[in-house]
């Protein structure tokens, strides 16, 4: 079920926006205007990956150097093993609607 | 090359095991390491393992999808290398002949003489699962060192419930790190959260179950963890030839005077362009991120050239810090966001107006913006 989460004018792309549910989800909205929602807590350590660097569509934990693509969820680099949840992300009327995984 | 033999199987000799593979070599990897067990990740051992948030098995650096076809050596130091006769001796006697030789025997932790030398210490996991136990039965701690080791565990002992004490010779905890206002403000972290902390004092001795430092107070004692720094793993090269100033003496890319012969991670005393000389680093990013770079050297490939901006960061008390570059005596702080009294900051450190290295406290995101800037080849003011 999609839900709506935020106006998508509150993220400015190239910025993402931490959804404090339980477990949290990072929302990106890239430079290319996409709006992608991932599990926000990297699969390593506790970092949140809302305050990583975004890069195309791609994140980079802010404590270590592991990369996620943020449309399937694989991590490209060491020390994160796992993957990361993708949750259906969608832009309706203006407003971000994120579908929990 | 046939044969390369990795001497050292925690972070560095892991990346660099990892490192062969992603740079094709297909030839047979031996693995010696002095510790028993397989290659594990050190920085939760002073934060989730000690309070019990994770285990032994999370700490696993091997990801079970990747099968880097490792000869391991596990349990016996190496004793000896012999580069005339391309040979590492184990301290068993036995003996790797290999063409090539990547020493990554890490450091040790430092012990403190006389009756303090069986405090505990914590660098390896066997160290975290003794000092882990010994929280679990509670009592008073004294922690001699308020470095990061000393601060993560006063952090992690007193969510368990224990009363502890830090002790401090210098004046300033992370003076050195951080400079002394730096190394004040997160030295504050103690008192926020109802640890005692001693500066200035230099520590004298056991006295009965208290440690007494130099001006006669007696702390009482039932359990004492020495986190006094750490000493590099290279007593065993004397003899081989090698260059050794601390540690290993390398060039930015891990190469050493002998042919066939590199060094990284804790052990290795490398040139570092972002210092403008050789430094030795003991940071978890640098023993994950360097080990690539020699390897290249090692198989005679194009070494990245990546300015290697050193990187750390420490959790306690809930708070994280995360600091990147090279401080150095003179350089002075500014705060450019946040509030250290709240805890909340980030702080530039700048030498002819130029910034050098940076600080953050709670704040990830802002200092990832400041850590790339640092990264590029010509720094300026972060946007």
């Amino acid at each position: 079920m999609l839900r709506p989460v935020c106006p998508l004018g509150a993220v400015p792309r190239g910025e993402a926006y931490r959804w404090a549910i339980d477990p949290p989800v990072a929302i990106f909205h890239t430079e290319d205007g996409e709006v992608f929602a991932v599990d926000d807590t990297c699969t390593h350590q506790d970092a949140s990956l809302a305050d990583g660097w975004l890069e195309g569509a791609e994140v980079e934990c802010p404590l270590h150097a592991s990369r996620f693509d943020l449309r399937t969820g694989k991590v490209d680099a060491p020390p994160a093993k796992h993957p990361i949840r993708t949750h259906r992300a969608e832009v309706i009327d203006g407003v971000i609607h994120v579908e929990v995984s | 090359m046939l044969r390369i033999a990795i001497v050292g199987s925690a972070v560095a000799g892991f990346a660099a095991a990892r490192a062969l593979r992603r740079q094709s070599f297909d030839g047979e990897i031996v693995v010696v390491g002095a510790e028993r067990h397989q290659p594990y990740d050190r920085p939760p051992l002073s934060k989730d393992f000690l309070t019990g948030a994770c285990s032994a098995a999370d700490l696993a650096l091997e990801d079970p999808d990747e099968d880097l076809d490792l000869r391991w050596r596990l349990g016996t130091p190496a004793g000896r290398l012999d580069p005339a006769n391309r040979r590492v001796v184990l301290e068993d006697g036995d003996e790797i002949r290999a063409d090539g030789v990547i020493v990554a025997t890490g450091a040790r932790a430092r012990r403190l003489p006389g009756g303090l030398a069986d405090a505990h210490t914590l660098r390896t996991l066997d160290d975290a699962i003794a000092l882990r136990a010994a929280l679990r039965r509670g009592g008073r701690l004294v922690i001699i060192g308020a470095g990061f080791i000393g601060a993560e565990v006063a952090s992690g002992a007193r969510s368990l419930g224990l009363d502890v004490t830090v002790v401090e010779a210098l004046p300033t905890p992370l003076a050195g790190p951080l400079g002394a206002e730096m190394g004040a403000v997160c030295a504050g972290l103690h008192g926020d959260h109802g640890v005692r902390l001693l500066t200035g004092v230099p520590v004298a001795g056991r006295n009965g179950d208290a440690v007494e430092l130099a001006d006669g107070t007696l702390l009482p004692a039932d359990i004492v963890l020495a986190g006094v720094g750490a000493q590099p793993n290279v007593e065993w090269l004397a003899g081989s030839g090698l260059t050794v100033d601390g540690g290993v003496v390398t060039d930015e890319a891990g190469a050493t005077n002998l042919p066939n012969v590199v060094a990284t991670g804790d052990c290795a005393t490398s040139f570092n362009r972002h210092a403008g000389r050789a430094i030795r680093v003991e940071h978890w990013t640098h023993a994950f991120e360097q080990p690539a770079a020699a390897v290249a050297t090692l198989l005679g490939r194009v070494v990245p050239d990546r300015p290697n901006v050193p990187y750390f960061w420490s959790d306690q008390y809930g708070v994280r810090i995360q600091f990147a570059g090279h401080r150095e005596d003179g350089d002075t702080v500014r705060i450019v966001e946040g509030d250290t009294e709240q805890r909340s900051f980030l702080a530039v450190y700048e030498r002819d107006g130029r910034p050098v290295a940076v600080l953050g406290m709670n704040q990830p995101k802002l200092f990832t913006r400041w850590r790339r800037q640092l990264r590029a080849p010509i720094s300026s003011p972060a946007p």
